[in-house]
């Protein structure tokens, strides 16, 4: 439950609501519709899909419709035309009534300024959605003491909203919209008026009750920091229109338009990229079946402080270090020398949850789910990764892209076609971690 | 002129139904006040400091013990009674009919539009005027007083209303909308509760009108402190004019203090 659809939504302020669709359905935009006949358009021809349990950001500058077109999920803004399906009920078409239930079972909204009821305690405000339902007050107080604990208030229930802070507001603001028990939470720019310390911990306790709650959540924000930090596909916006489409990482790696890579400029990179698109995918690594004499041909030229040990199937073994490999004699095999503790990361987790390994380890591999060794990253490869950020204006700006480009930096900033899942390094060692992906 | 052709006709074809209902009110009116009345005073000035004492507190229960037993001093308490009956009558007939105007003027903006330049004549027009064509309706007496009295004092208590409801914040209404809230349940749970401050306010400006215009409505036939004022006017008793009128600055700190004790307590916990 809680997949929602939108096809072809438009929204039209303003007169000449007939003849701004019209031009809207001729492929026209926003400032064309304005000249033509003098309308507003609020949103124009939106259709994506939310996937049921999904995180997905609603994000743009003020102004680029987003609140509108959440607005529109659940007809608080009424769409000029279009159709919002929700599982398999068209939203569009439901009968006032209908409407009014349809939205007491199936959304719940936390708002900007939270919107609590200064004349009600915590209690009764979290209860309001069930209040609306007409639900037994035992049930109801019940199902909003179950929402208090949910999100850490328990013991302020019976406390005024002005007796809280911020912070705390608006954990009854989604304790409300909890309460309810409906499976689409919106929410409208929920963490904007928290100081940022606050916002930060509310990101992270959303994505931890998210995890058990498996909600469909949209959440409107113009912070991309927060789409990052919250973790769901992104969904950019811009004059009522979506520009772009994707995992955070896509958005800033490949931006759509000069719109979006502006939009993502300052982005904190390690934030947002992932292990497995710093990693080092050419870099040599070796077998455990190698000698030593065989292992110090292959290294020769490079001059890290230690190199990674993987199978014939692209599995990962363990470190050699380069000190060690120095110090034996030439006819022992690789197998003795292995530092077997285990210095992996990931290949999902992101790069700043990691950066601390990378800075006490010097070395560390990054390995798919299945084990197989996808590469090393060392602290050049994470300098690497984030000097390459798409757009950045280096010093070597006019040179051909090549040089400017740092090495390293083709492997998450899209200039590969296949990005993320492929890469089109090749790397001539026996156990090439190319196999780890497929 | 026309509104004398008007009054005319109006005077001409509904005053059987004004008869009837001035007939009704000044039934009310004396019985009320006559019951009143009956009451030994010392009994009602308790009654009344002890319920003006669980309203405002001690301030204002000490203060209407003090200003009552001060009236009945001076000989006045038959005329503070029909006074307190006549303006609390007027106040309570005009909040049945100014809080739900108001509540329509905050829903529909085009009622909002219409009717407010209404409004603004009703407070603009010199009071004396209310009395002229209340007279061939409902006759000379209390029953006139009551009903110019109301068309006085109502517009504070819509014009609140509907400026309170207006001013509950959006999100606030929103969030009964997004919760699936009906058009009642929003006006009942959110709307009215919220603005309620905003209405006791009226309630208060309302009252203090209508005792002002009680006043005023001594020269139609009204009773009460008002007569006594009028009274001494028409026979130049300076002193017993002004023991009237220091009766009705009582009355009128008594129904203020009380009325504001209410709003006070309507508005929410921890807003100023």
């Amino acid at each position: 439950m809680g997949r929602i659809t939108l096809e072809g939504v438009s929204k039209i302020f303003g007169a000449n609501h007939v003849e701004a669709v019209d031009l809207i359905s001729q492929g026209k935009r926003k400032a064309e519709v304005a000249e033509a006949c003098g309308a507003v358009v609020g949103l124009c021809n939106i259709s994506f899909e939310v996937h049921e349990g999904e995180i997905l950001i609603l994000m743009g500058l003020s102004g680029s419709g987003k609140s509108t077109l959440l607005r529109c999920m659940n007809r608080l803004v009424e769409p000029t035309c279009g159709r919002i399906l929700v599982d398999d009920v068209d939203v569009t078409r439901l009968g006032r009534k209908d409407l009014l239930a349809f939205r007491q079972k199936t959304f719940g909204m936390v708002f900007q300024h939270f919107a609590l009821l200064p004349n009600r305690t915590i209690l009764a405000n979290v209860g309001f959605g069930l209040e609306i339902r007409n639900v037994p007050a035992r049930q109801r107080t019940d199902c909003a003491m179950q929402a208090i604990e949910l999100v850490g208030l328990k013991g302020w229930e019976s406390k005024y909203p002005h007796e809280l802070s911020g912070g705390m507001q608006q954990r009854a603001g989604l304790a409300r919209a909890l309460a309810a028990d409906a499976d689409i939470l919106l929410m409208d720019e929920a963490f904007s008026a928290l100081d940022p310390l606050i916002r930060r911990d509310m990101q992270a306790e959303l994505r931890e009750l998210q995890r058990k709650l498996k909600k469909t959540i949209v959440f409107v924000s113009h912070d991309l920091d927060e789409a990052v930090a919250l973790g769901g596909r992104i969904v950019l916006m811009k004059d009522g229109e979506v520009v772009q489409i994707g995992q955070p990482e896509e958005v800033v790696a490949r931006p759509a338009t000069e719109y979006v890579r502006r939009f993502v400029e300052h982005i904190d990179l390690a934030a947002v990229i992932r292990a497995e698109h710093v990693a080092d995918r050419a870099a040599i690594v070796l077998a455990p079946t190698q000698t030593v004499a065989e292992a110090r041909v292959r290294t020769a030229q490079g001059g890290a402080g230690a190199w990674l040990v993987a199978d014939g199937d692209g599995r990962f073994v363990g470190r050699v270090r380069a000190d060690r490999l120095a110090a034996v004699r030439p006819g022992d095999a690789l197998t003795g020398l292995l530092d077997l503790d285990p210095c992996t990361v990931e290949a999902g987790a992101r790069l700043d949850a990691v950066l601390g390994r990378i800075a006490a380890e010097d070395i560390v591999a990054v390995v798919a789910p299945d084990g197989r060794l996808i590469g090393p990253i060392t602290s050049r490869d994470v300098v690497r990764a984030l000097a390459a950020r798409p757009g950045a204006q280096g010093p070597q700006d006019g040179l051909p892209s090549s040089q400017s480009n740092p090495a390293g930096a083709d492997r998450w900033t899209g200039t590969s076609p296949n990005f993320p899942s492929t890469c089109s390094v090749t790397t001539p060692s026996t156990g090439s971690p190319n196999m780890a992906l497929g | 002129m026309l509104s004398d052709d008007a009054l005319d006709w109006l005077t001409e074809h509904g005053s059987w139904l004004t008869r009837a209902v001035s007939r009704t009110v000044s039934d009310w009116i004396e019985t009320l006040t006559n019951g009143l009345v009956a009451v030994p005073p010392w009994l009602a000035i308790a009654v009344a400091a002890l319920v003006t004492y669980k309203i405002g507190g001690r301030k204002v229960g000490l203060l209407t013990l003090a200003g009552l037993l001060f009236l009945w001093n001076l000989r006045l308490w038959q005329a503070t009674v029909e006074t307190l009956v006549l303006v609390i009558l007027a106040t309570l007939a005009a909040l049945v009919i100014g809080i739900p105007v108001g509540i329509w003027f905050a829903l529909s903006r085009r009622a909002w539009r219409t009717f407010s330049p209404v409004l603004d004549m009703m407070q603009t027009l010199p009071s004396f005027v209310y009395l002229i064509p209340a007279l061939p309706f409902f006759g000379l007496g209390a029953v006139s007083a009551c009903f110019a009295t109301i068309v006085f004092s109502v517009p504070p208590v819509i014009r609140l209303t509907a400026l309170g409801i207006r001013n509950v914040p959006s999100e606030l209404v929103e969030a009964s909308d997004a919760f699936g809230g009906s058009a009642s349940q929003k006006l009942f749970k959110v709307q009215l509760p919220l603005a309620l401050p905003t209405i006791m306010a009226g309630v208060n400006q309302t009252m203090m009108l209508a005792l002002s215009m009680v006043v005023i409505a001594a020269m139609i036939g009204a009773g009460g402190l008002g007569r006594a004022v009028w009274q001494s006017i028409q026979r130049l008793e300076a002193g017993a004019g002004f023991e009237a009128g220091i009766g009705i600055v009582i009355v009128a700190v008594i129904l203020d203090r009380s009325t504001q004790a209410l709003a006070a307590r309507a508005r929410p916990h921890g807003a100023s």
